[in-house]
């Protein structure tokens, strides 16, 4: 029984049937890779896991609940961090206002009213967020704007926001599209790091195939909506009909 | 020095406020009677109790579209429902101001209550059109079927037959706080030509608003104003970090329109009178005009921006072509009649003009209104290169050098 | 049944302003994606066009008239306008009398600059700035052109007749087989909303029929792809902005009859349009006039009398409630599209 349990799911866009009965189980503590081409329907089941689209059929579970009609926000507070594409931060604000929201959000839940404490005077928020810094190795930068962060700090800093929430679940979508090789590397040693420092689950969508084969221990490749395999990373790799999905039946 | 929860520097921005606030009566009145400059000065009752009430509505208009970014164009509506509310207390029980403002600040909540929850579903403009459906639906209203309660097109006001069940024998018969009378002055001193006038009622308003301008700087220190700010910058982001952001907007709201109701309120203390154009679109429009040019999102801004404008409105439209032919006579005629000419687009009646203008000028060349333009100028003459990207400072302003009601 | 087409008749002017602002709003919205706050001030502009070319064509010189004498026999001086000196008394006072069409045509070249001179100079600026800062900064536009109506014309109302042939009205109801004197219905009305018909359809034709309309369609959808496509995109906004201008414009010049214009008339008029855009759906050209017609229509249902004594005050907040219950249950309002303004 994994962390986070797919079943069945399938949505509709119109005419274009964009997932159909996928099936998918995440291991609590792994690193679980979701591949496959354009138009595949990652981003699609990505959005059915946080709340942002509701599957037509089938059902997803985290932890043993259903995480079907519930807002983002809820599922968040049942244990579901996610990264974006393009990182995702408060850029009015500062570094450390940032990963603070995170962790009032962890100590406080959804709402609570709050207008006479001082966010100067939360020395258990303050010194979680500047652990969590340290932890991504930006403690440096912790007075500077968030808007005036290079792209790699961005999305060390969205990191940070995800792990402050200390999450079972880390959703990360195309964590490094874009970025140059330097980027990517960085990005997947921090990854690493992050995973061997605690327990965690991550579900990684991604393009990049260095990327993929240097985290993931389980993969699912999708194609058209649907789940092709599921396997190891040494068996997916040479897998014909991996091959066949990404490159056309030619080869 | 620290006080009430403040840091070192926030309690010297604190105390600032308060000297300069309970100084004013001094202060804005620079100049000596008769003098051709005597025009400027603004140390008036009527005016001053303009500036802290005005003052008040901004502050509170700020917490909503400082913080979270929400463009109500209805407040207005909380204005006329807090002034609406004391003076029915003045007509059931008595002219003790005591009874009305608390309830005052509790209708316009229960109001913005139930405003805000439905117009907040929506965000964006039509955030802003919604409440300002709302705030006119109000207006004609009250100016139609709600008669029996506003007293239409008249203006609600205290009659002779009214109940006032508990005016006592030697109770004054204008609004008072436990016998404070608010429009009686307590000391006009004269020190060689220099008059000023201390009054009952500006100090009243001036402590109720540094009291609330504590409440909003606790508010834009706490993580519930942390919160707000994120509002503002990412939505998307708060949602995934577990945050119900619906509470909070709301409770902005809410908040803000008790600010409202309070200044509504405070109106109706000054002059016991309640009239349905305080809610009109145009009374909404008059204080997003002062939080913007004052500076949105910071302490300072609204305040300045309050007073710059009821400033202005008073001075401006008192210059007539008498003190400016006084100002330009020493120039050749013809120069003279010109300016004067010229002055006229700006001055008297036209004087909506110079805020139309002003005001543009605001948004296009300094989006942080004045107390950015203060900081730049604080800038220039430190020579010291800007904090942190600059931007970030916004929030905790320096009080800027103007005269700061 | 004779009742309720009268009150459809009635709502016929009011719903064809707004349709004709809306459309503006709508158009400027869509094209340069700026909410323009300063376009009821357009309308009303407009409106002081009319006023202007009234007085113009007003301007008389006194001329010693032999045929006529005073009662000592002198003769008397009587005003001629210029008008009527240059084209004959016939054809002068003819000019003189339909100055409100006249101004239509005086007014559109004036409109089309004033549209191209706002865009250039001020609108063109705030197109990457937030939609609050656009309000804003075309709110404070909208109070300068108000006051400096206010400066040039005063702050009462000038009234503007309409040329004496549409004076008055007609018993429409006779026309469509009723009794007599159940549906009277001022002839100058019926102007207007065939005015706006004729307008409106020009615009939408416009739109639809030649290639500028189109590229203007396209990027009113897709502004980037019709960018990359090597198109000016920007000039062709530019001329839309001046056509929204010129079509507020002329919609004041032929009000004016039926309102006689006011500075504050703009204002009046643009916090109902926005109403009706959102109500419509935010860059929807058929939503903006549909919603136009329909709320004009159901204001002046709801002052019905009958209407009023079963619901007090609805006739003052019918058109609000309208927009609420359409902003809830149907957020992108009566035809528009997904996501447009949310941010």
């Amino acid at each position: 029984m994994g962390i986070l349990e797919v079943k069945g799911v399938g949505k509709r866009f119109g005419g274009l049937q964009a997932l159909s009965d996928v099936n998918l189980s995440v291991a609590e503590n792994t690193v679980h890779a979701i591949i496959g081409p354009n138009g595949a329907g990652k981003s699609t089941l990505l959005n059915c896991f946080v709340g942002k689209l509701i599957p037509d059929t089938g059902s997803v579970m985290f932890n043993g609940e259903s995480v079907l009609g519930r807002k983002p926000h809820e599922i968040n507070q049942m244990g579901i961090s996610r990264v974006f594409q393009t990182p995702e931060i408060f850029t009015d604000l500062t570094v450390m206002e940032n990963v603070m929201i995170s962790c009032f959000a962890h100590r406080d839940g959804a709402f609570r009213l709050h207008p006479f404490e001082t966010v100067a005077h939360e020395t258990d928020i303050i010194e979680q967020a500047e652990k969590m810094l340290l932890d991504v190795n930006m403690a440096d930068k912790r007075n500077m704007h968030a808007a005036s962060l290079s792209r790699g700090d961005k999305r060390r800093l969205e990191m940070a926001m995800c792990l402050a929430q200390e999450p079972r679940l880390l959703l990360l979508d195309e964590p490094t599209a874009g970025m140059a090789r330097a980027d990517t590397n960085n990005t997947i040693d921090l990854l690493k790091e992050i995973k061997e420092k605690r327990d965690i689950t991550m579900a990684i969508i991604e393009h990049d195939m260095h990327v993929v084969f240097s985290l993931a221990e389980r993969i699912t490749v999708l194609a058209q909506g649907t789940p092709l395999v599921e396997d190891t990373p040494e068996n997916i790799k040479g897998h014909p009909k991996v091959k066949e999905a990404y490159l056309g039946e030619s080869v | 020095m620290k006080i009430l929860g403040l840091s070192a520097k926030d309690t010297r921005f604190l105390l600032i406020v308060i000297f300069l606030t309970l100084a004013t009566p001094i202060l804005l009145q620079p100049f000596p009677e008769g003098s051709g400059l005597a025009t400027f000065n603004a140390g008036y009752p009527d005016l001053m109790q303009r500036f802290a009430i005005f003052g008040i509505f901004a502050i509170g208009f700020n917490i909503l579209f400082g913080l979270t970014g929400y463009l109500s164009f209805g407040h207005a509506a909380f204005l006329g429902v807090g002034s609406y509310t004391v003076v029915w207390m003045y007509k059931l029980l008595d002219y003790n101001v005591v009874w009305g403002l608390p309830l005052a600040v509790i209708t316009s909540g229960i109001f913005a209550l139930l405003i805000g929850f439905v117009s907040l579903r929506r965000s964006g403009i039509y955030f802003s059109i919604l409440t300002l459906a709302f705030a006119q639906m109000s207006y004609n209203l009250a100016y139609s079927v709600l008669t029996p309660i506003t007293n239409g097109e008249t203006g609600l006001q205290v009659y002779s037959s009214d109940s006032q069940v508990l005016l006592g024998a030697s109770e004054p018969t204008t609004p008072h706080f436990f016998g404070i009378v608010m429009r009686d002055n307590f000391w006009q001193p004269n020190f060689g030509g220099w008059q000023f006038t201390f009054n009952n009622g500006y100090y009243f308003t001036a402590i109720i608003a540094i009291i609330v301008f504590y409440i909003s700087l606790r508010i834009f220190r706490s993580p519930f104003g942390l919160m707000l700010r994120a509002i503002k910058t990412n939505q998307t982001r708060l949602n995934y970090t577990g945050i119900n952001t619906r509470p909070y907007t709301l409770a902005a709201f809410v908040i803000s329109g008790m600010y409202a109701g309070l200044a509504g309120g405070l109106m109706a203390a000054m002059d016991p009178l309640a009239g349905a154009e305080r809610m009109q679109w145009t009374a909404s429009g008059e204080v997003v005009l002062m939080v913007i040019l004052g500076g949105a999102g910071t302490l300072m801004g609204p305040i300045l921006g309050a007073g710059f404008i009821k400033y202005f409105e008073n001075i401006f439209s008192k210059i007539n072509d008498q003190i400016l032919q006084g100002w330009f006579s020493w120039m050749p005629d013809w120069l003279s009649g010109l300016l004067i000419e010229i002055s006229h687009f700006f001055v008297g009646k036209s004087w909506h003009l110079t805020l139309g203008l002003l005001f543009m000028l605001v948004v296009i060349f300094l989006p942080g209104g004045l107390v950015e333009a203060g900081q730049r100028i604080a800038r220039l003459f430190k020579k010291k290169p800007p904090e942190n990207g600059g931007k970030g400072s916004d929030h905790h302003p320096q009080p800027a050098p103007h005269v700061a009601e | 049944m004779d009742a309720i087409i009268l009150q459809i008749l009635n709502g016929l002017d009011k719903g064809s302003a707004y349709a004709l602002i809306a459309l503006g709003l709508t158009l400027i919205f869509g094209t340069l994606g700026v909410v323009n706050f300063a376009h009821g001030a357009l309308f009303m502009i407009g409106a002081f066009v009319a006023v202007t070319v009234q007085r113009f064509l007003g301007f008389s010189f006194e001329q010693i008239d032999p045929d006529k004498t005073d009662f000592l026999g002198n003769p008397l001086k009587v005003k001629v306008t210029y008008v009527e000196s240059w084209f004959g008394p016939e054809v002068g006072g003819t000019i003189v009398d339909w100055s409100v069409p006249v101004a239509v045509l005086v007014a559109i070249p004036i409109m089309l600059l004033v549209g191209f001179v706002m865009e250039r100079g001020l609108i063109k600026h705030f197109y990457k700035r937030p939609h609050a800062d656009q309000i804003l900064v075309t709110f404070g536009l909208a109070i300068v052109l108000q006051e400096l109506i206010k400066y040039f014309y005063g702050a009462n109302p000038i009234q503007t007749p309409a040329p004496s042939a549409f004076k008055g009205s007609f018993d429409f109801g006779v026309l469509v087989g009723f009794d007599p004197n159940a549906i009277i219905y001022p002839y100058w009305r019926l102007v207007y909303f065939a005015f706006a018909v004729v307008v409106l359809g020009a615009v939408f034709a416009f739109l639809r029929f030649t290639t500028f309309g189109m590229v203007v369609r396209a990027g009113m959808a897709d502004r980037e792809t019709v960018g990359l496509l090597g198109i000016n995109i920007d000039k062709r906004f530019t001329i839309m902005f001046g056509i929204a201008a010129a079509v507020a414009g002329i919609a004041g010049v032929m009000y004016t009859p039926i309102l006689s214009p006011n500075y504050h008339m703009g204002m009046d008029f643009l916090v109902l349009s926005f109403v009706v855009v959102v109500v419509g759906g935010m860059g929807s050209l058929p939503g903006a006039v549909a919603a136009g017609f329909l709320l004009g229509i159901l204001q002046s249902f709801a002052s019905m009398n009958e209407i009023k004594s079963l619901i007090p005050g609805i006739d003052q907040v019918i058109i609000y409630l309208v927009a609420i219950i359409i902003l809830l249950t149907r957020p992108r309002g009566l035809l528009g599209r997904a996501g447009v303004m949310e941010d």
